[in-house]
């Protein structure tokens, strides 16, 4: 009996082992996989938690045409996604927040590229008896609300502009974010760029020193603390926001025009705005009639200089994929499409990826 | 001496004993080289800020300003908090299932509190937030203020979210632990203890006092603390209620936030080193206040158990 008890333990060693030895093989991407099998690939991407159900499907039906590839993409995060790559213990990174300047000088395989994946906006939305589905907010007043100077839903300024609704006296309660993310990047952003206070008081980030309000973790976490918390108002991610049919505010845009959240206003928003070369921007508050103020890129994050050929062709053909076909799949899961002008820019920015000098795709 | 080393000899037996010796040190090896990797990870914050970082309310990753003393207050307060009102019900359940209830219900309600266990700690959240939030808010908080308000305790306005329903769910959550391990240690203490104590002419409640409740108390105190261990890292239903604000405030109501809850928020968009190092400071406090705790549990629960036996009759 002892023998036996000794044998199982002996399996459940070897077992462990050989466990922990695949565990080591998939934690190295960056060995090559030699020149000899140049169809098949296994990459692995890691980051942006915002992107993750859009890729996810991508992933899968990209896979359907080209089964010979393998792709692996945790939502671990953006910050977790930044490090990673920039760590070159992964192949590909995504992040709802572009990268700074010092991080950029920080990474171990050279120059990373930002390539737009998808667009997101963040709804406002809240809770309040008797008020209308799409109250309206002015920036300066959201900002004030978030600060925790205006305090009363009753308050003279949030009337101003909605004419003909009475709103209760009643305490507002402000909910946030209290994990970090994409949205609230994106939403710290947009007030950060309409209230100078904000700027100086509090700035843009994915976490944040909030000034008032309840935090709850993930969208979830906010969308119950505002539906269980009458007087309530926060942000979510618009797809959330749409999929729950909470009420959600319409936002006065730079040209005055007030507008609702939708995936055509966040297009617009991303046609309109003026996008560098490296395409490392905010979109909030684009200018455009139709522009929706508070939306925001998620970009990959590429070396331009692959080390593997295999493995950097499939991730170039992927991705191009991801920002041509890819994005039919976008509107079925409240993502708004990247604008045909700025998918076109992005094409040739794959087409500058090179492996020892030569680009991967033409 | 010469019994020993027969038995030592044996070549099976010194494998088994080396075998086993290697697990017990593994457990030694693994604690202090987490130990070390956290502070390794923590030094850049360690260095940056001191002692100033345990002193400091503000908590700003734009501004890379890191404080961790609205954490640590939230966690003790929700803990303590949670002990009080688990301890005392605990026990009591424990000695209800134990001396008093009838073998078929003593099953039942033993295997439904030992369930309370079993429930996944994101469903006690979902339940925090749906339920006992709201009704804190609507209920428990305005009738609070109403009769004790005048201890600031119960001051401020009820949101619902906050200290006072991270304690309650904390307490829930710790209630089994204490529940089970108290009535465990009352279940081991000699049925003769009882017997004397009733022959003696002792009611049920002197006999429980007097026999059973000293008899038990050291393992009675060693279940309160491994419940209060759960508390400190208890994570996901702590941040789902507790309104994740590091602020200091006295009320009960207002929102606060916990140590373990920070960490598991923030951790995967730290987007820079300092940020990232200054989470692994708290986790490594968090460590430290746990081990400081232990320690003192098991010296209280030594110390308990090298008193005398019985109980004093008075």
């Amino acid at each position: 009996m002892f023998r036996k008890k000794g044998r199982l333990l002996a399996h459940v060693l070897t077992a462990v082992l050989m466990l922990s030895f695949v565990g080591c093989g998939e934690k190295n991407p960056g060995t090559p996989t030699g020149q000899g099998q140049a169809e098949t690939a296994n990459l692995t991407g890691s980051g942006s938690s915002f992107v993750y159900p859009l890729l996810n499907q991508q992933i899968e039906e990209y896979r359907k045409g080209n089964s010979n590839i393998t792709i692996n993409y945790q939502s671990s995060g953006s910050g977790a996604g930044i490090k990673q790559v920039s760590e070159q213990t992964i192949d590909f990174g995504a992040t709802d927040g572009p990268m700074t300047d010092e991080q950029l000088k920080a990474t171990k395989g050279g120059q990373l590229l930002h390539i737009p994946l998808t667009l997101g906006a963040v709804a406002v939305t809240y809770n309040v008896p008797n008020a209308p589905k799409e109250l309206k907010i002015a920036p300066t007043v959201l900002a004030d609300i978030f600060l925790g100077k205006i305090t009363n839903w009753n308050d003279q300024q949030i009337a101003n502009d909605n004419p003909g609704v009475s709103l209760p006296d009643s305490k507002i309660t402000v909910a946030h974010r209290s994990d970090g993310s994409g949205t609230t990047y994106i939403f710290s952003d947009y007030l950060s760029s309409i209230s100078p206070e904000w700027l100086s008081k509090v700035g843009k980030g994915t976490s944040l020193n909030w000034p008032a309000g309840l935090g709850g973790k993930g969208n979830a976490g906010v969308a119950g603390v505002i539906q269980q918390t009458s007087g309530s108002i926060g942000y979510l991610e618009l797809a959330y926001a749409v999929q729950n049919n909470l009420p959600y505010a319409m936002m006065k845009n730079k040209e005055g025009k007030w507008v609702p959240p939708s995936l055509q206003t966040t297009s617009a928003a991303a046609a309109a705005a003026t996008i560098p070369d490296d395409m490392r921007v905010s979109i909030v508050n684009a200018p455009g009639a139709d522009a929706y103020p508070i939306a925001g890129f998620s970009w990959a994050l590429i070396y331009k200089d692959q080390t593997d050929k295999a493995k950097g062709t499939a991730l170039v053909n992927f991705i191009n994929w991801s920002i041509h076909d890819g994005q039919a799949l976008s509107e079925g899961l409240h993502y708004a499409k990247l604008p045909a002008s700025l998918v076109s820019r992005e094409e040739e920015m794959l087409k500058s990826i090179t492996f020892q000098g030569e680009p991967l795709i033409k | 001496m010469s019994k020993k080393r027969i038995l030592t000899t044996s070549m099976g037996d010194q494998t088994l004993r080396l075998l086993t010796l290697l697990m017990a040190v593994s457990v030694l090896v693994l604690m202090a080289w987490m130990g070390w990797q956290m502070f390794d990870a923590a030094r850049p914050s360690i260095q940056k800020f001191g002692l100033s970082f345990i002193t400091n309310r503000v908590w700003d990753p734009v501004k890379e300003q890191f404080g961790a003393l609205p954490f640590i207050y939230g966690t003790l307060v929700t803990s303590l908090l949670a002990l009080l009102l688990a301890a005392p019900i605990g026990l009591g359940v424990a000695i209800f299932l134990n001396e008093m209830a009838e073998s078929k219900f003593r099953a039942v309600v033993g295997f439904l509190v030992e369930m309370l266990a079993a429930i996944p700690s994101v469903v006690y959240g979902l339940w925090g937030i749906f339920v006992l939030a709201p009704w804190l808010r609507e209920t428990v908080e305005p009738g609070l203020a109403k009769w004790l308000g005048f201890i600031p305790l119960f001051q401020g306005t009820p949101v619902g979210f906050g200290m006072l329903a991270g304690g309650l769910i904390l307490a829930v959550m710790i209630l089994p632990t204490i529940a089970a391990i108290s009535r465990e240690v009352m279940a081991a203490v000699p049925n003769m203890q009882r017997e004397a104590a009733l022959a003696l002419g002792a009611t049920k409640w002197e006999m429980i006092r007097v026999a059973v409740l000293p008899y038990a108390k050291s393992g009675i105190m060693g279940g309160i603390m491994l419940g209060l261990g759960r508390a400190l890292g208890e994570t996901m239903a702590v941040t789902m209620v507790i309104g994740n604000r590091p602020d200091i405030l006295p009320s009960l109501f207002a929102p606060a936030y916990s140590m373990a809850a920070v960490i598991a928020n923030e951790f995967t968009e730290a987007t820079y080193d300092l940020y990232l190092s200054a989470l692994v400071e708290i986790g490594l406090i968090l460590f430290g206040i746990t081990l400081v705790l232990n320690f003192f549990a098991r010296l209280l629960v030594w110390s308990v158990a090298r008193g005398p036996k019985g109980g004093n009759v008075v």
